[in-house]
């Protein structure tokens, strides 16, 4: 648990998530999510716990990034508030 | 408040902490003695707190379920576009009385259509059945390396979801029937509460694995590894299945047509 790894992946997923929330542009905010995830994966990948790495790297940077993108190809790109 | 109860927690690997201390020693010395299993975490999720996989299971089933329910339209669309294939003249046909013989010079299309590319499906066609069998080897090492039914099935549904990517949804439409899914969904369901239910009979609890041993011939402890392996399967396929359906119903937005 090589300290400096956690922090700057740690500061990666606040910064991801944060950018998530603000950013107008809503394909913008699904790579976000999805890389949002990747992060989590790269965290429980250094903690040991591989099979919740594994999870979450099909769920996360796979399926649920393609329906955030089919959802937003059915509504509208820019964000209504 | 969060932050300064974030502080408390025991450090990270401790011994002593109440994780550590009343049930997980248990599980990781005894685990391979009673169930043949390398991988602790398959074994802890698919034998020791199997009901919790079950209901999980039945979770992903109801999602696809609902959204199936929430999105599919199945009214007949009113004005029909038709594309002739040689020149690229397009027809709109408004009035849904009429109805256009199809031969092999027209095609249907959607108001959304877009030419698929050469590039792009041919190098799908070539990777899509890798990425099936990678699924399926993801599913059957479940007790030997990190994976299992979950991963599997999710592979294995965004594999179908690629082909439906790379040509068009008709496409997978025409390849997988929208009944086929659903069977499977609910057989994937099915298969995992079947193998607790027999479970009975036999003579032990609602998931008891080691009393099928009369029905598989092998020893009482590699049986509780078969029937994690039966478990898992339901699993793979339930979630495959589900996956596909959630994705066909969003992009079209329940009319199966066209999309992305």
């Amino acid at each position: 648990m090589y300290w400096p790894i956690d922090l700057i992946v740690l500061t990666f997923v606040i910064f991801c998530a944060i950018a998530a929330i603000t950013v107008k542009d809503l394909l913008a905010t699904a790579i976000l999510f999805g890389a949002y995830s990747f992060m989590m994966c790269l965290l429980w990948a250094v903690m040991g716990a591989v099979d919740v790495a594994f999870t979450e790297a099909t769920v996360g940077a796979g399926v649920s990034t393609v329906f955030f993108v089919a959802a937003i190809f059915r509504t509208s790109r820019r964000t209504k508030d | 408040m969060l932050l300064y109860g974030t502080g408390e927690f025991p450090d990270w690997g401790d011994p002593y902490s109440p994780a550590s201390v009343h049930l997980s020693n248990d599980y990781l010395e005894k685990a391979f003695d009673q169930t043949q299993v390398p991988n602790i975490v398959t074994a802890v999720l698919a034998d020791y707190r199997g009901f919790d996989t079950m209901f999980e299971t039945a979770v992903i089933f109801t999602a696809g379920l609902a959204c199936f329910l929430l999105l599919r339209d199945f009214r007949e669309k009113e004005e029909r576009f038709y594309r002739h294939t040689a020149t690229g003249v397009i027809l709109h046909v408004k009035d849904s009385q009429k109805v256009l013989l199809v031969e092999r010079e027209f095609e249907h299309m959607d108001k959304d259509w877009v030419p698929s590319d050469l590039i792009i499906r041919t190098v799908c066609r070539i990777i899509i059945p890798f990425i099936q069998i990678y699924g399926l080897y993801v599913i059957a090492h479940g007790d030997f390396s990190p994976g299992g039914g979950f991963q599997g099935g999710v592979i294995l549904g965004s594999s179908l979801i690629l082909l439906a990517i790379s040509y068009n949804l008709k496409t997978l439409m025409r390849r997988v029937k929208e009944k086929i899914l659903g069977i499977y969904a609910a057989v994937g369901v099915l298969i995992y509460v079947g193998i607790a239910v027999i479970c009975m009979p036999m003579g032990g609890n609602f998931l008891d694995y080691s009393k099928l041993a009369p029905l598989l011939p092998s020893d009482p402890h590699h049986v509780r590894a078969l029937g994690m392996l039966g478990v898992e399967i339901g699993v793979g396929i339930a979630v495959t299945a589900v996956m596909v359906i959630i994705y066909v119903n969003i992009v079209s937005a329940g009319r199966h047509d066209e999309g992305l």
